[in-house]
């Protein structure tokens, strides 16, 4: 250990002089909020670096990825940098109702999230991706447990799919059961992988699983506004869900009240930040298939790619 | 010999007994049979009779403690001062987190791993100094240092912490019968309340991240200090209570200075508790944002990454272990003393030397990096190659067949249909089955709280989920006998394979359940055979060690005079070990039904449809009602069994007079 120490407020006097920014920022940290899959991860230590650089304290805190929207909202962390509109939406606009967190802009990504399968599938069942050929192989889909009917793996019930109404709805010929998490998914495609099983699972993009396995989503009925809420949208007049979801949802940043005045050139940093889906790609490549940890690879993702972030920076920051 | 137990109590009573047993069964079978004509509030209670506990308890919470007492502002203080303040020292030192003292460089490994060694060394001799060390240096050598730091850094407040409130509460339980009292059946529904019921309040009044996860470790591992503590004090002779009253100590010195040594060992025991349960919690509390090895496991997890996840489930086994070990050595190692005139640096040798070789490491990692840091690069893990064998091991056709096999048979025709059976008996007539469980095995009392409890949960408007997890226990806990007690039977034969055995079993029950799910998935698939037998390996731990411990523990008397009246193997065990054994193995089978309880509640990880899994969406939101009732629900479950079977085991001992 090297004796020497280090006051903080001392190092941020000097990071800070530098800026040419009027206000300063807060020596307190600036608490990034991790979850569980890596592209936002790095992602996060991809800003959190940023922000070192400009003289700030960081420091990352692993939450829910649902709960973490009461979190900014109180303050307790300052800004989530991953709001997918599937997945944490109904979680972002409660929270922006309640107050105490806004939205940061978007990133320069689409983010999808459907039934979706494996490419080896499709070999067996060449009808993929139109949902019309579904029915006629469900058998291939089948289980011990299932019967005749197929199997599709629906993601855990607390990402509210509806997976069960819209087989209902589109009339197939299909059970549909919740993995009780991601990582339950990912075992069920990786125990089918060696025998080419065809199998149908709930999955997003951007993820990791894109490079680990390829494959396709199912084109279900195009998404109309009002799917889920007016009956007579979609092709089936009597029921809800009968439509995919959007294929083209936001991937968006959102920022506490409070980090405009309490950090002022990190905030307007954040809001210039915008990732497309081949950066985030490449900054999950770096953990999943690299076996960076994250922080290394958010490390070679800012050497890597200088010129997309030095845009962001304050001028005269280094 | 076995005639013994059947003759107690008096013969009037056991016909009575009879008697209210078949009446109950009776009626329970007779509610069942007349299901199709029975109105539809015997089978299932309306939901217009279910009371709004969790509204009202949400009230209780949102509205009494957190708007009007502000009790939240007291713990978020406490979070954010002292706690943040005593969290951000150990990590510091640790693991470099820039906060006070503002270390730049956190502890090389080398230095903390040859302190560890010196310990291991005073401790237990050259074995413990290489477990310690040992331990430590896998971790460095594995790049998984920092993360191992972190929850160091984290248990190194929490464990302290549990200490000190189990102390204190211990002695005050001991002093005043009153508090005794009232801690009593808290303690129990806190040993008995899943995990995911002290995380969601930590978050809510603790503020999510290290300092909800200390909490929760620290809530979660109390329970035994203080039980553990009133134990050994009221285990104190008198004799030496009055030789510490003549020579006139105060009331401070007596607890000092006389209570709290000669408690010593049981309070040793109680540390060791703390410990391992704080490790258990080194997983679970990565739920709400506890930094370190559990979070990791949850990433690697999550990215499908196999070997590395078992790589830090070895970790924290060998953590676990070497915890255990060190403690436990404590416990029997007595204090030296020395002869008057020793040198201040003989009497405190290993201080010296513990100091001596940190100074060393520590300078030397000045100058030579690998002793301050091993990179990942630098790194042995393979975390790679072993998923290579593991899918492959998965991928054969031979292991394929045999898992299909297994899956087919138990779910389409075990159970599945036992499930549906479940669900299908009317809720009075099923609370009437436990408890005529209860009556039979435990008697009068154990019957009536199982009627309160089952009832209870009957108004929480959970049933269904409640008998999904109670079947799930159940299947888990009746195929663990099968395996785990045949096990326990062959091990106790022998010394070598007795503690063979043994280390398996703590293994087993230190190594983190989550990391055997995914291979458990792609094997059985996302079924109720994936459920139950992970459930299952987790279960067989208590019923093997237990019945090894009782079957080793019958006097050698009663083994010789059964050789010697010519019995066979097989009569000496079914007719003089099994029968003695009994009450420990009650003790087991016990354990077993907790064990399940609680990892059957992990077992949502998998995907189920019980209570767990509500319980898993509760800590997505802030539902503290919610949350609250269904960790209840499981407590009272698993307490009627609880006290059916406790009571069941200590007749059985009277009557033995064991």
């Amino acid at each position: 250990m090297k004796t020497k120490m280090i006051l903080s407020a001392a190092a941020l006097a000097v990071a800070s002089a530098t800026a040419s920014w009027s206000a300063e920022d807060s020596s307190d940290p600036i608490v990034i909020p991790i979850h569980n899959w890596s592209s936002q991860i790095v992602m996060s230590h991809v800003v959190g670096q940023m922000f070192e650089s400009m003289g700030n304290n960081v420091e990352f805190v692993t939450t829910d990825s649902q709960a973490v929207y009461e979190s900014v909202r109180l303050g307790d962390v300052a800004l989530e940098l991953e709001v997918w509109e599937g997945a944490f939406g109904a979680s972002f606009r409660e929270a922006l109702s309640k107050g105490g967190l806004h939205d940061a802009g978007d990133h320069n990504a689409v983010t999808r999230e459907d039934w979706w399968y494996p490419m080896w599938t499709k070999d067996a069942c060449p009808g993929l991706p139109s949902w019309e050929a579904l029915n006629d192989c469900a058998h291939l889909f089948a289980t011990a447990e299932t019967g005749d009917k197929g199997l599709f793996l629906d993601g855990p019930v607390d990402w509210l799919k509806h997976g069960k109404e819209r087989a209902e709805a589109l009339g197939l010929n299909y059970v549909v059961k919740n993995a009780g998490s991601a990582a339950a998914l990912w075992a069920h495609i990786g125990a089918a992988e060696a025998d080419k099983k065809p199998i149908l699972v709930f999955n997003w993009t951007p993820n990791f699983a894109e490079a680990v396995w390829p494959g396709e989503f199912v084109e279900f009925p195009e998404w109309e506004d009002g799917c889920d809420t007016d009956p007579s949208k979609g092709p089936n007049p009597d029921a809800l869900y009968d439509c995919g979801n959007p294929a083209d949802g936001y991937l968006k940043k959102a920022a506490w009240d409070g980090m405009k005045d309490k950090w002022p050139n990190a905030y307007e940093v954040l809001t210039k930040i915008s990732f497309n889906n081949a950066q985030i790609a490449a900054m999950a490549k770096l953990v999943d298939i690299d076996e960076y940890e994250p922080e290394e690879a958010a490390e070679i993702w800012l050497e890597e790619n200088e010129d997309v972030w030095k845009d962001w920076m304050p001028d005269g920051s280094s | 010999m076995a005639d013994i137990a059947t003759s107690i109590p008096s013969r009037r009573d056991g016909e009575t007994r009879n008697w209210t047993l078949q009446i109950i069964l009776a009626l329970a079978i007779i509610l069942t049979a007349a299901k199709p004509i029975l109105p539809d509030f015997m089978v299932r209670l309306p939901e217009a009779w279910i009371p709004p506990t969790a509204e009202a308890l949400d009230y209780f919470f949102n509205v009494i403690v957190i708007d009007t007492l502000r009790f939240n502002e007291l713990t978020r203080w406490f979070a954010e001062g002292p706690l943040d303040f005593m969290l951000g020292f150990t990590a510091n030192l640790l693991e470099g987190k820039h906060r006070w003292p503002f270390m730049e460089e956190p502890l090389p490994w080398s230095a903390i791993a040859a302190v560890a060694a010196v310990v291991g060394y005073y401790l237990g001799g050259w074995k413990m100094a290489l477990l310690a060390g040992g331990t430590f240096l896998w971790t460095a050598l594995m790049g998984q240092w920092s993360i191992t730091m972190q929850t160091l850094s984290v248990l190194a407040v929490a464990a302290p912490m549990g200490f000190a409130i189990g102390l204190v509460a211990g002695i005050a339980a001991w002093k005043w019968k009153a508090f005794d009292n009232a801690i009593k059946p808290i303690l129990a529904i806190m040993q008995t309340l899943p995990f995911y019921t002290y995380l969601l309040p930590a978050v809510i009044f603790f503020k999510v991240g290290p300092t909800a996860g200390a909490i929760a470790t620290t809530i979660y591992a109390t329970p035994p200090m203080i039980l553990m503590t009133t134990i050994g004090l009221k285990k104190v002779s008198p004799e030496i209570v009055e030789a510490g009253k003549m020579s006139g100590a105060s009331r401070w010195q007596m607890l000092t200075k006389v209570f709290i040594p000669s408690a010593r060992t049981e309070i040793l025991v109680g540390v060791n508790q703390v410990i391992m349960l704080c490790l258990a919690m080194v997983v679970l509390t990565a739920f709400i944002g506890m930094p370190g090895l559990g979070g990791k496991l949850l990433a690697m997890m999550n990215s499908f990454k196999l070997g590395r996840s078992l790589e830090i489930g070895i970790t924290i086994v060998l953590v676990a272990i070497m915890l255990d070990q060190m403690s436990k050595k404590w416990v029997t190692k007595l204090p030296e003393h020395f002869e008057k005139g020793t040198p201040w640096y003989v009497r405190h040798k290993f201080s010296v030397l513990a100091v001596v070789s940190f100074v060393v490491f520590l300078v030397l990692a000045q100058f030579i990096d690998i002793l301050q840091e091993v990179g990942r690069r630098q790194s042995l893990s393979v975390g790679r190659e072993i998923d290579g064998v593991i899918k492959g091991f998965l991928a054969l056709d031979l292991v394929q067949s045999i898992t299909y096999g297994i899956r087919y048979v138990l779910n389409v025709w075990v159970l599945i249909p036992f499930r549906d059976m479940l669900l299908w008996i009317p809720t009075p007539a099923f609370i009437l089955f436990v408890v005529a469980f209860a009556y039979a095995v435990g008697g009068k009392r154990p019957a009536i709280f199982a009627a309160a409890f089952f009832s209870l949960v009957a108004f929480s408007g959970w049933w269904d989920r409640s008998v999904i997890t109670l079947y799930s226990v159940l299947a888990a806990v009746f195929l663990s006998m099968l395996f785990g007690i045949p096990l326990g039977i062959f091990a106790s034969r022998s010394e070598k394979w007795s503690n063979r055995i043994l280390l398996a079993c703590d293994t087993a029950q230190t190594f983190p359940s989550f990391i055997y799910l995914l291979p458990a998935i792609m094997l059985f698939g996302i079924t109720d055979t994936t459920v139950v037998l992970s459930i299952v390996i987790f279960t067989m731990v208590p019923l093997t060690r237990y019945t090894i411990e009782g079957l080793r523990n019958v006097p050698p008397e009663m083994t010789e005079a059964a050789d010697m009246s010519g019995a066979t193997r097989w009569q000496k065990l079914i007719n003089v070990q099994m029968p003695i054994a009994m009450p420990t193995l009650a003790v087991g089978f016990n354990q077993a039904i907790m064990f399940a309880f609680f990892m059957v509640i992990i077992a949502a990880f998998i995907g189920t449809q019980d209570l767990g899994q509500e319980l898993q969406r509760t800590l997505a939101g802030t539902d503290l009602g919610k949350n609250f009732v269904l960790g209840i629900n499981v407590s009272l479950m698993a307490l009627t069994f609880d006290l059916a079977i406790i009571s069941w085991a200590n007749r059985r001992k009277k009557a033995l007079g064991l």
